[in-house]
């Protein structure tokens, strides 16, 4: 595979970045001086800072290059995972379960379940998230050394390592403050860095519509052809979309995956917290306006031969990955070039820097704190948080080898999230929305959720049992088994909890105040006109969403 | 009692400076490129991209460094 070649000025750009967010770290390090500075950034973000930080941390390079390879692949379908797989949990977050994470004052997700069910609920999913995050990071990691070793031809263990060490420095310096800085910076980067490729795209082949023209009519719709799974690309039903991505992956990611919530928690009042998941919805709605429209852009070029474009090959396969570097090899002149690449990069770095504070909090609070020294004070635990960092780089370097022996990224990264975050989710909805759900109820619903979440993975990857009996149909992909896969633990988890529930001791309702609805008080907001309200904006949020799925039904 | 609380420059105004040097240098490059004629075997480099997105970059993070010069928060 022949890399792109990089001039001086683009070498400038990316060093530059490097040099700036060290930089940073020193400066942000002067403000870092407790404990809630270093794990919550002080709790003085405002809406838009937390809100753009919010979006950012999901928004790494692995997003951008797989989805406009995906979209190459599956076609218009991908965008389900920005509009439906996305904007109404980010809502339902805001509006609904945001009041009971930030008046809980709790400084993890792991911190609401020991205060709503009991202590061994809380050391379950802070080990279960832990180990999440450093899997994921790690991924993040060795998917970053792929793209500059594949594409620039960099050395693979040096450009890990470069990038390891830079993410480690800055996140120790100053936590989740210099974390949520560089996030901010990465999402202005990513739209400088590649909204540019789309519109190139465009005026390229002529016009949107022109696009569209040249695509295949199953990689043209939303939801028009997912009435019969066997014709869209991505070989899955309206059911499992609607269910598995659209209810379960969905809410089970964006409700209580702590590497994004955490960034809400980091909002100056409760206001700005609940504001947060949805100023990010508007901008994660715009997003397939660069992967989309570059997917499909590239897709169309590939089927004009007098266009000269086409993906690189791997063994002879097409590496759907390289739609996106391959645009910009396309049209980027130097300079842009540089431009492009650190957009990536900074997604790599931003994407690892969220995994690793959100790990050092969990860690540090929900493992460290809770199990190992209990009378630890603020100074120390500040201490543990720095070390925890250090830590947590080094074990991401060893899970990022590990990564690299795996077969295929994005099956293991769904896998990941369906064995964790979907049973989490029935445990969180049932946990703050019904009062009789008991400890011992959340705690084995959790187990098993998890255990059979897990259990279906092995069985369908060694073929013990057909893929077609999670996903209800002949015709399947790995996407539609992970979304059908999501949807049976998440049930199973919500069935056994109230089971359990049933026969099982409750906590008194004294300890449930402020934690579940129906005993706790509404919301003391200060009066605020209409305009400044978050029901206001997450209507609107809700009707362009509605509106896109209509104009690319 | 005087106030010795350390301020924090905002976050846009890191995000302006960024963008500033980023965009000015490919506005330089975009510019040496179209006044020395410079070959390229990009596709659409009649459209000189380097120069209208590395000034409108140019020109975004100045408002941002400019808004924000004076702005500090706690």
């Amino acid at each position: 595979m022949q890399a792109i070649g990089l001039h001086f000025v683009d070498w400038f750009i990316i060093l530059f970045y490097f040099a700036f967010i060290i930089g940073l770290g020193f400066y942000l390090k002067r403000f870092t001086k407790s404990e809630e500075d270093f794990f919550l950034a002080g709790r003085k973000n405002s809406s838009w800072v937390a809100g753009l930080a919010f979006l950012s941390a999901n928004l790494g390079a692995l997003e951008l290059l797989g989805m406009t390879g995906n979209t190459f692949k599956y076609g218009m379908s991908v965008a389900h995972f920005y509009w439906i797989g996305a904007i109404p949990a980010m809502l339902f977050l805001g509006i609904f379960m945001m009041p009971f994470y930030y008046s809980a004052r709790i400084k993890s997700v792991p911190g609401y379940l020991k205060l709503r069910f009991d202590e061994k609920t809380r050391i379950l999913n802070g080990f279960s998230f832990a180990i999440m995050t450093l899997l994921v990071s790690g991924i993040n990691l060795y998917a970053m050394a792929l793209v500059l070793h594949t594409f620039l031809g960099w050395n693979w263990d040096v450009s890990m390592l470069a990038s390891a060490v830079t993410v480690a420095f800055y996140v120790t310096l100053s936590g989740l403050m210099s974390a949520i800085f560089t996030e901010i910076i990465q999402f202005f980067l990513i739209w400088f860095g590649l909204f540019l490729v789309s519109i190139l795209g465009i005026v390229d082949v002529g016009s949107f519509g022109d696009i569209m023209k040249r695509v295949p009519e199953a990689f043209s719709h939303l939801w028009r052809n997912t009435g019969d799974p066997s014709a869209n690309g991505m070989l899955v039903s309206w059911g499992g979309i609607v269910l598995g991505l659209g209810f379960v992956l969905s809410f089970g990611y964006w409700t209580t995956d702590f590497l994004v919530v955490q960034r809400a928690f980091s909002a100056k009042n409760l206001r700005s917290a609940r504001m947060t998941p949805i100023i990010a919805s508007f901008f994660k709605m715009a997003v397939p306006f660069i992967v989309i429209v570059a997917g499909l852009a590239a897709l169309a070029l590939s089927n004009d031969p007098r266009s000269g474009f086409s993906l690189m090959t791997d063994g002879g396969k097409l590496n759907y990955d390289s739609a996106l570097p391959m645009l910009i090899a396309r049209y980027f002149p130097r300079g842009l070039v540089g431009l492009g690449i650190t957009a990536l990069l900074a997604g790599f770095m931003a994407g690892q820097a969220g995994n690793i504070s959100a790990f050092n909090t969990v860690w540090t609070y929900d493992i460290y704190q809770s199990i190992i020294n209990k009378k630890a004070s603020p100074k120390h635990l500040l201490r543990m948080g720095r070390a925890a960092t250090i830590v947590a780089v080094v074990l991401s370097v060893g899970t990022a080898y590990w990564a690299k022996s795996m077969p295929t990224i994005m099956d293991y990264m769904q896998a990941i999230f369906s064995w964790v975050n979907a049973p989490l989710f029935a445990t969180m909805l049932l946990g703050m929305f019904v009062k009789w759900i008991t400890p011992n109820g959340a705690f084995w619903g959790l187990i098993a959720g998890m255990g059979s979440s897990f259990t279906m993975y092995l069985a369908v990857k060694f073929q013990w049992i057909s893929v077609s009996f999670l996903t209800l149909s002949r015709t399947a992909s790995d996407m539609a088994s992970n979304f059908w896969r999501a949807w049976w633990a998440w049930l199973i988890t919500f069935v056994v909890t109230i089971v359990i529930s049933l026969f099982t001791k409750k906590k008194p309702q004294a300890e449930l105040v402020g934690l579940v609805k129906g005993l706790t008080a509404g919301a003391a907001l200060e009066p605020v006109p209409l305009f400044k309200r978050p029901a206001f904006y997450a209507v609107l949020s809700l009707i362009i969403f509605v509106l896109l799925n209509v104009i690319f039904w | 009692m005087t106030d010795n609380v350390q301020k924090m420059k905002p976050i846009w105004f890191f995000v302006g400076l960024i963008l500033l040097v980023m965009g000015a240098v490919i506005l330089a490059t975009g510019v040496y490129d179209l006044v020395r004629h410079v070959e390229s075997n990009k596709v659409l480099s009649h459209l000189h991209p380097a120069v209208w997105w590395g000034g409108m970059m140019t020109a975004f993070g100045l408002l941002f460094v400019l808004l924000n010069r004076r702005a500090e928060v706690d």
